[in-house]
């Protein structure tokens, strides 16, 4: 029987001998005997939200049984399984921070463990979208209220009082009238046998006494492993006879091995094989493109051995992209009609019959998610079974691709989730846990492959490149009443399906077809746009772009009128309301249904007045320093956000200040909250200051943090301010991962034009401001 | 054989001596707290330090560090509470955490060298490490907590 008592003890070096003999299933499974909840039949409940979220849309629903989630131990050490993937937002400690909440856990007593891939008994598990704490907050609070009622009803039983007699506080249960009380060790057995409570008959807590949820005062529980070496990212687990791989791909997308010659790769020290790799012919998904292996007894021999091999491609298709080409094609592209994606009233008419037409053109090209974790997994493939350790953010959906790759049932494939060292959409796709599946089943052996920072430059799935161009239309009065917004971008669409040239919904409804503004006259068009690179999604995807023309624009429109920016933004924004978005064929926002989620402008206004206010909208400001402001509402959640600036004589670039509101709707973990968007700024700016993938040949011509910098701490901007706007009691959770990012370039290049006059209409920034 | 001193502890490596020291820890002696994200000096990731100077492992040649003290994370501390981690703890420093080990290296590092170092100082030191989540006003600050005590 395996049996462990105390999961916290697993941790390091332990954890790592550990992990060989107990898969995470073995694991839980263990738990189950040694605790009082014995795992059951997965049990799939679709349930009855009290607001409505997309999440019973979503592959695989949600499960909301305490005896998948919950297992207590007899020594009271409760358990919670987490069963998304943590990246950095602090989910793996906020969804079971949930339970334990509902539950009456302390959360001192509270293991945390890592759920591997099986949407089947967890539900969905795919960690993007910002959708965790938005799916997850009422299954997780049903999961924690129906052990707690489990719990009191085993200690009604025992004390032969009524169930209605008891009540479970802080890790026990008492009966009040006769101070008697259980531990929950003590209750854990005969709780298992209580019937699982109808989740309709659930009684939450009020959240007035909650202990935990919107406090902030709880630490991450990897915190102390992080500080001390000891936390597990993909790389860092390690079976008895690993070989570790690196792989040569090919450099133009599409492109393929013609030959290759491993003589001198061979003769390194600690290099033992060099064979080819399969790839799929584009668009390829998920899977992996193909290429030459070099497996050796280290990593550093393996990318050795890789840099003596002599490699013939051919290049295929794409090898002819070239950004310069291409931005003049979409900018083209933009300035000619295309398809038109939402449409309110007769906006060729309105901007015939304007005073004034303002033409704005915008241009941003491919980023890569550079997370500070490139790419890398461990595969073991033996008997026909597959076991893999990665930090993917869609363990199912890695489950699955493996199974399918490697032609076996997904029941054979175990995915164990690591902690991801950031994701940013990049870890969305298990192309490297593929491959290390591959070549663990070629060689017989445990693999370990790893991306080196290259590779995840130029061989990963890039964010799109796009240029926006926008006229807006004024009457004499300076009102706005006419806008037509043109977003020509390759679309994601393109990785999974050949000639796909126009924008897929979920693009779409990013910023382009749910633009807020009260204007009569409104026109939305996509032009085609070829794909020659994979893309995929990026931290926040086309609200990036969408968000940075939009808010832009409002800048000049400002200016045009002689208008400050903010009441310039609120005018557009025009009235609280719901905006109606008829004309628009699919408004997928977000995968929500609409009556849950509205654009409310009330919401959006209040953003804006919430940072004007808490961030000095208006204050007096030195020479040469400037404020610049942006909203956005995205992932269902409104952001605004106002920078401080400084540009030098030469171009000096300084960001003295940021201010950003956020609101998310009813939230969890505030702490968390501050974090994403201190961090939201810095990929902003790093964005908006460096960020530029460029193709020559098709091939791309940055390689690492040199030639691909992202902003450092000398200069991060010295500070910013979080502002959490407080939502109505009923207001569903939203999202907080991603909707920092887009308003934030936007808001800085608002503020370079104030500071300097300088209107910056191409991202990144670089030499722009040193002529 | 080259002799290989890490965290107090004598090893012998009888591979590749130009080895990069970052592959030896990760891979040939199982001390994974010291990343890996660049490969080329410019993220700081594998920060360890040698002869109480902060070092990046991933340009640096087992060879190189021949008869010299190298401690990785895991020996910063023999319980793990060195100023600067109790520091990280309570200013809750990471997002992802993958880049923080190193952050944590360079920062004991700059301690070491300067214990009381101002903002500016605090910015300079840190600047050779990258952290993508963009934790880096956390950093300043939980190193000034380190300095300080406040
Ligand atoms: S991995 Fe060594 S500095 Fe980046
Ligand atoms: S915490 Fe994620 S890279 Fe620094």
């Amino acid at each position: 029987m395996n049996v462990i008592t105390n999961p916290g003890k697993l941790r390091g070096i332990e954890r790592r001998v550990q992990v060989e003999k107990i898969s995470r299933r073995g694991i839980l499974k263990g738990l189950g005997i040694a605790g009082g909840f014995v795992l059951a039949a997965p049990v799939m409940t679709r349930q009855a939200f009290a607001y409505k979220t997309g999440a019973g849309d979503m592959p695989h629903g949600t499960v909301a049984d305490p005896r998948v989630f919950v297992a207590i131990a007899s020594d009271g050490t409760v358990t919670i399984v987490a069963h998304r993937a943590e990246m950095g937002t602090g989910v793996r400690t906020s969804l079971p921070m949930i339970v334990a909440e509902e539950m009456e856990a302390d959360w001192s007593r509270v293991k945390v463990q890592q759920a591997h891939g099986d949407e089947v008994r967890f539900g969905n598990q795919d960690t993007d979208g910002s959708r965790s704490t938005r799916h997850y907050l009422l299954p997780m609070r049903q999961i924690g209220a129906s052990a707690r009622a489990m719990l009191e009803a085993a200690a009604a039983k025992r004390w032969g009082v009524p169930a209605a007699e008891v009540k479970a506080v802080n890790h026990e249960v008492v009966h009040s009238a006769t101070s008697r009380r259980l531990g929950f060790g003590e209750l854990a057995a005969d709780a298992a046998k209580e019937p699982v409570p109808n989740v309709e008959g659930l009684k939450l807590k009020n959240p007035k006494d909650f202990r935990y949820l919107g406090k902030g005062q709880i630490g991450i529980v990897d915190l102390r492993d992080i500080t001390v070496g000891a936390a597990q990212y993909g790389g860092d687990v390690t079976l008895p006879g690993t070989k570790y791989a690196v792989i040569a791909r090919p450099p133009v997308t599409g492109g393929k091995l013609k030959s290759f010659d491993a003589t001198d790769a061979m003769k390194v020290s600690g290099v033992e094989k060099v064979m080819e790799v399969q790839g799929w012919p584009w668009p390829s998904k998920f899977q992996p493109v193909g290429g030459v292996a070099v497996i050796a007894r280290n990593t550093g021999a393996a990318i050795k051995g890789r840099d003596a091999l002599k490699i013939v491609w051919d290049d295929g298709a794409n090898g002819k992209y070239e950004s310069t080409a291409y931005r003049t094609q979409i900018e083209e592209a933009a300035r000619k009609p295309g398809l038109v994606v939402r449409k309110e009233g007769d906006v060729d008419a309105a901007l015939k019959g304007a005073d004034k037409v303002i033409v704005g053109e915008y241009y941003l090209p491919h980023l890569a998610h550079v997370a500070m974790e490139p790419p890398v997994a461990l595969a073991n493939v033996k008997d026909g079974r597959c076991e893999i350790w990665a930090p993917v953010q869609s363990p199912g959906g890695t489950r699955e691709d493996v199974a399918k790759t490697l032609g076996i049932p997904q029941e054979n494939v175990t995915v164990n989730v690591t902690l991801l060292g950031g994701g940013f959409g990049r870890k969305s796709k298990c192309d490297f846990a593929i491959e290390a599946a591959l070549l663990s089943k070629a060689i017989g052996a445990p693999v370990k492959v790893q991306w080196t920072r290259e590779d995840d430059i130029r061989n990963g799935f890039l964010h799109t490149v796009s240029a926006e161009r926008i006229e807006a239309g004024l009457d004499k009065s300076g009102k706005v009443v006419a806008w037509r917004h043109r977003s020509v971008a390759p679309s994601i669409a393109s990785t999974f399906a050949p000639n796909a040239v126009h924008q897929a919904p979920f693009e779409l409804g990013m910023g382009l077809i749910d633009m807020p503004f009260e204007i009569a006259n409104i026109q939305c068009e996509n032009p085609e746009a070829a794909a020659h690179t994979r893309t995929g999604w990026f931290r926040a995807v086309s609200n990036i772009p969408r968000a940075f023309a939009v808010q832009s624009m409002v800048g000049e429109l400002a200016h045009a009128t002689k208008r400050d920016q903010k009441d310039m933004l609120l005018e557009l924004i025009g009235s609280p309301r719901i905006v109606k978005l008829d004309s628009v064929k699919d408004p997928w926002n977000y995968g929500e249904p609409y009556d849950s989620y509205p654009i409310d402008t009330a919401r959006l206004r209040r953003v804006v007045e919430v940072v004007a206010d808490k961030g000095g909208w208006g204050r007096a400001m030195p020479k040469g320093h400037g404020l610049g402001i942006a909203a956005h509402r995205s992932f269902v959640s409104y952001i605004a956000t106002i920078v401080e600036v400084s540009v030098g004589a030469k171009g000096q670039l300084v960001v003295h200040r940021v201010d950003t509101a956020i609101d998310c709707g009813t939230f969890v973990n505030p702490e968390r909250i501050e974090s994403q968007i201190e961090g939201a700024a810095i990929m902003g700016l790093s964005l908006a200051k460096y960020g530029e993938i460029t193709f020559k040949d098709g091939k791309v011509q940055q390689g690492n943090f040199d030639d691909f910098p992202v902003i450092r701490m000398d200069e991060a901007p010295l500070i910013t301010h979080v502002h959490i706007v407080p939502a109505d009691a009923d207001a569903p959770p939203s999202g907080v991962g991603e909707p920092g990012v887009p308003p934030f370039a936007p808001a800085l290049i608002n503020a370079i034009f104030a500071a300097t006059g300088k209107r910056i209409r191409a991202l990144p920034i670089g030499k722009q401001l040193e002529t | 054989m080259i002799k290989v001193k890490v965290n107090g502890q004598q090893r012998d490596w009888d591979g590749d001596p130009d080895l990069p020291l970052l592959w030896y820890l990760r891979d040939e002696i199982g001390l994974t707290g010291t990343k890996f994200a660049c490969g080329q000096a410019l993220c700081g990731a594998c920060t360890v330090i040698v002869n109480k100077q902060a070092i990046r492992a991933c340009v640096t040649s087992v060879s190189d560090v021949v008869d010299r003290e190298i401690t990785t994370i895991e020996g910063l501390h023999p319980t793990g509470d060195h100023a600067v981690q109790k520091a990280w703890r309570q200013v809750n420093v990471p997002q992802c955490g993958f880049c923080q080990t190193g952050q944590i290296m360079q920062a004991a590092a700059l301690l070491m060298e300067n214990p009381k170092p101002n903002h500016d100082q605090i910015r300079e030191a840190m600047a050779g490490n990258i952290c993508r989540c963009g934790c880096y006003q956390r950093i300043e600050n939980a190193v000034h907590l380190a300095s300080t005590g406040v």
